[in-house]
């Protein structure tokens, strides 16, 4: 891991040097977990800042890091970048919370901004997608094609944002297919293609016809289309190219609209610590195209439920919902509010297992 | 509670589990047995992954992508070799750099790679031997590659142990003066070992990107190459605690995420943690090795 970091500031010693030398365009930093080329997570961060060098042309200038590693290591990065006359910093996963808040104490006058957390500061943004709306949509697939009525899923941490997404699917699955059983494994890492392509075998030697991944890398699918008749769904980006089998649809993460808005905003000078969590709706959640090997009528099912979710018609966390033990979440037409989301750490009922603390 | 783990399935996959570890890792301990210590193996990992799947999918043949991955990740070594042979240059630093510029590299070449599907290798066909129950599908059920690596681990062993090229091999790990008095060219041999690390590490990772995962997909060996420098170290340099290292790494890899899925009720952190305490207990009490004399030691035939 060290490697990774001497990787990273070498990289941002070269990429920054140009920024360094004149003050006048706006710099923009970047700071990825995976590398660009992950196909997946960072990929689409990738996309959302080559969106924003072309939107802006030459009044912004934007630097990236990739594969930064979560914890310590990322403070020097972040500080590096700032010292090199960054302006405006995404932080673009959840391990970098603490210390984005650390770095941000230390230079007040460079904004912030974290994807997925909850920490924010007078120069600190949290911004994050409401992709649990996308894992409804694939619930209800999941459960429509599932004949083994095993459902694997490959979680990466158990932080709420991935809890949510494994509890709306699961919802979303058991409304269509009431047999439906999830197994859940962790592995501990957003990026590790072996580790990821062996999760993904060991779920399907275990009788799971249909594995979701909450992963950066598109391993499962290959794994998944080695092994014959297994559905996926691509995770953060299209990975169309695992379509029409195994990949039946997907989830993709557009940041590029917000990532221009923000930037727009530290030039004009109007920029405000805020909390974005955007779905289907405004667009930075997209539901990728559901392929034919998905029956006409569980597809046109499916996009209806992505519409009314779009639309603020629906709530994929609406009562009545058990947690895990039994007790009662939400009543009859009761839907969740933002700030037990933001923190979920339970299952709802009918998912075995527990969640490591 | 372990009903849906079926053992010989567990048995098997371990075994494609280990044996990109195992394939490195016995590279490096020909390279450490000649008294160089090269931590470039991740660099020479990834650059042998992204070889390989070029030259598979240019060629259409798995075969020929592995011979590529081993001649493209000798060849990084090849730069290993003349900067700390002929140049002197220090080898921790120079490995290290090696990563760096393997990880680099490995990027830069699979730009246009990323989401295209290799070749498949296909498994040994045996015949009958396969529908033997359980063994069938452990010994005989493999693809070519997870063959080869146990051929390898046999081989290195086999010379180091029993010929006159071994014994020299491990004279100047040893004492790489003593050796150059004796008249052995020093550093020719760790040329040789220096490649043929190369070469097994180009293998290893070309394993994870035709056969384990498999695809292109940049940083894909994630430590890999790491592990199997450990591997080395805690099999205190002999081939076969290096292939029991390598299998029981793999193996407790596979079966924590097996006892995950089957939903058994160990904290998943312990689970996830089990392949690296287990691996490092059973070695280091197996342990009573010693490192090569020469190790890590920079040579020039003046001193």
């Amino acid at each position: 891991m060290k490697l990774r970091h001497l990787l990273a500031t070498a990289a941002l010693a070269g990429l920054a040097g140009g920024a360094f030398a004149q003050d006048d365009p706006t710099t923009v930093g970047f700071v990825y977990v995976g590398p660009i080329g992950d196909g997946g997570w960072t990929y689409e961060h990738e996309q959302g800042r080559l969106a924003v060098e072309e939107h802006f042309g030459d009044q912004v200038e934007t630097v990236y890091v990739e594969s930064v590693p979560e914890g310590p290591d990322a403070v020097r990065v972040m500080q590096q970048m700032a010292l090199n006359g960054a302006d405006l910093i995404f932080t673009t996963s959840f391990g970098y919370m603490d210390q984005t808040i650390e770095v941000a104490e230390q230079f007040p006058d460079v904004m912030f901004e974290h994807a997925t957390g909850y920490k924010r500061a007078d120069n600190v943004s949290t911004y994050s997608a409401r992709f649990y709306e996308g894992r409804a949509v694939q619930g209800h697939i999941a459960g429509n094609l599932t004949e083994s009525n095993v459902i694997g899923y490959i979680g990466s941490f158990p932080i709420p944002e991935v809890i949510r997404g494994i509890n709306s699917a699961y919802i979303h699955a058991k409304k269509v297919n009431p047999d439906v059983e999830f197994k859940i494994v962790w592995v501990y890492t957003w990026f590790d293609p072996a580790k990821e392509a062996e999760a993904a075998r060991t779920l399907i030697d275990q009788g799971a016809d249909v594995i979701l991944q909450h992963t950066d890398s598109t391993a499962p699918q290959a794994a998944a289309a080695e092994a014959g008749d297994v559905y996926t769904f691509g995770q953060a980006s299209d990975m169309a190219e695992f379509g029409p089998m195994p990949r039946v649809s997907s989830i993709i993460d557009n940041w590029a609209p917000y990532y221009i808005d923000r930037t727009q905003a530290v030039i004009d000078g109007t920029w405000e610590s805020t909390d974005t969590w955007d779905g289907i709706g405004p667009g930075m959640v997209g539901i990728g195209e559901i392929s034919d090997a998905v029956p006409a009528e569980v597809k046109a099912e499916a996009e209806a439920l992505a519409e009314s979710i779009a639309a603020g018609e629906y709530h994929p966390f609406t009562g009545p919902l058990n947690k895990q033990d039994g007790s009662v979440w939400l009543e009859e037409g009761e839907t969740a509010d933002d700030g037990t989301l933001l923190g979920m750490n339970f299952y709802v009922e009918g998912i075995e297992g527990d969640i490591p603390q | 509670m372990f009903g849906s783990i079926d053992p010989s399935l567990l048995v098997a996959s371990l075994m494609v589990a280990a044996t990109p570890i195992l394939l490195a890792a016995i590279g490096e301990l020909v390279v450490e047995r000649a008294g160089v210590l090269n931590l470039g193996v991740e660099g020479m990992m990834i650059t042998g992954a992204v070889c390989g799947f070029i030259v598979a999918i240019n060629t259409g043949s798995p075969y020929v992508g592995f011979a590529g991955a081993a001649a493209g990740a000798a060849l990084l070594a090849l730069v290993f070799a003349a900067l700390t042979q002929w140049l002197l240059s220090n080898q921790v630093a120079t490995g290290l750099a090696l990563t760096l510029f393997g990880l680099g590299l490995s990027s830069l070449l699979g730009q246009s790679y990323v989401g295209m599907r290799a070749p498949s290798l296909p498994r040994v066909d045996f015949g009958v031997l396969s529908e033997i129950p359980f063994l069938g599908r452990v010994l005989f059920g493999h693809d070519p590659m997870v063959y080869v690596s146990l051929l390898i681990v046999a081989g290195v062993w086999a010379f180091l142990r029993y010929t006159r090229g071994g014994l020299v091999l491990r004279a100047v790990g040893e004492n790489h003066a003593a050796a150059h008095a004796l008249g052995y060219n020093v550093v020719a041999i760790r040329f040789a070992a220096i490649a043929f690390g190369g070469a097994c590490a180009g293998l290893g990772g070309a394993y994870l990107s035709l056969v384990r995962v498999p695809q292109w997909t940049e940083g894909m060996t994630a430590g890999a190459g790491w592990i199997a420098l450990a591997i080395v170290v805690f099999a205190s340099w002999r081939p076969w605690r290096l292939l029991l290292g390598a299998y029981l790494f793999g193996g407790v890899t596979v079966l924590q995420l097996n006892l995950q899925a089957s939903g058994v009720a160990i904290p998943v952190e312990y689970l996830s943690m089990s392949p690296y305490v287990v691996t490092i207990l059973v070695l280091v009490v197996m342990s009573a090795g010693r490192a090569p004399g020469s190790l890590g030691k920079t040579f020039h035939a003046s001193t």
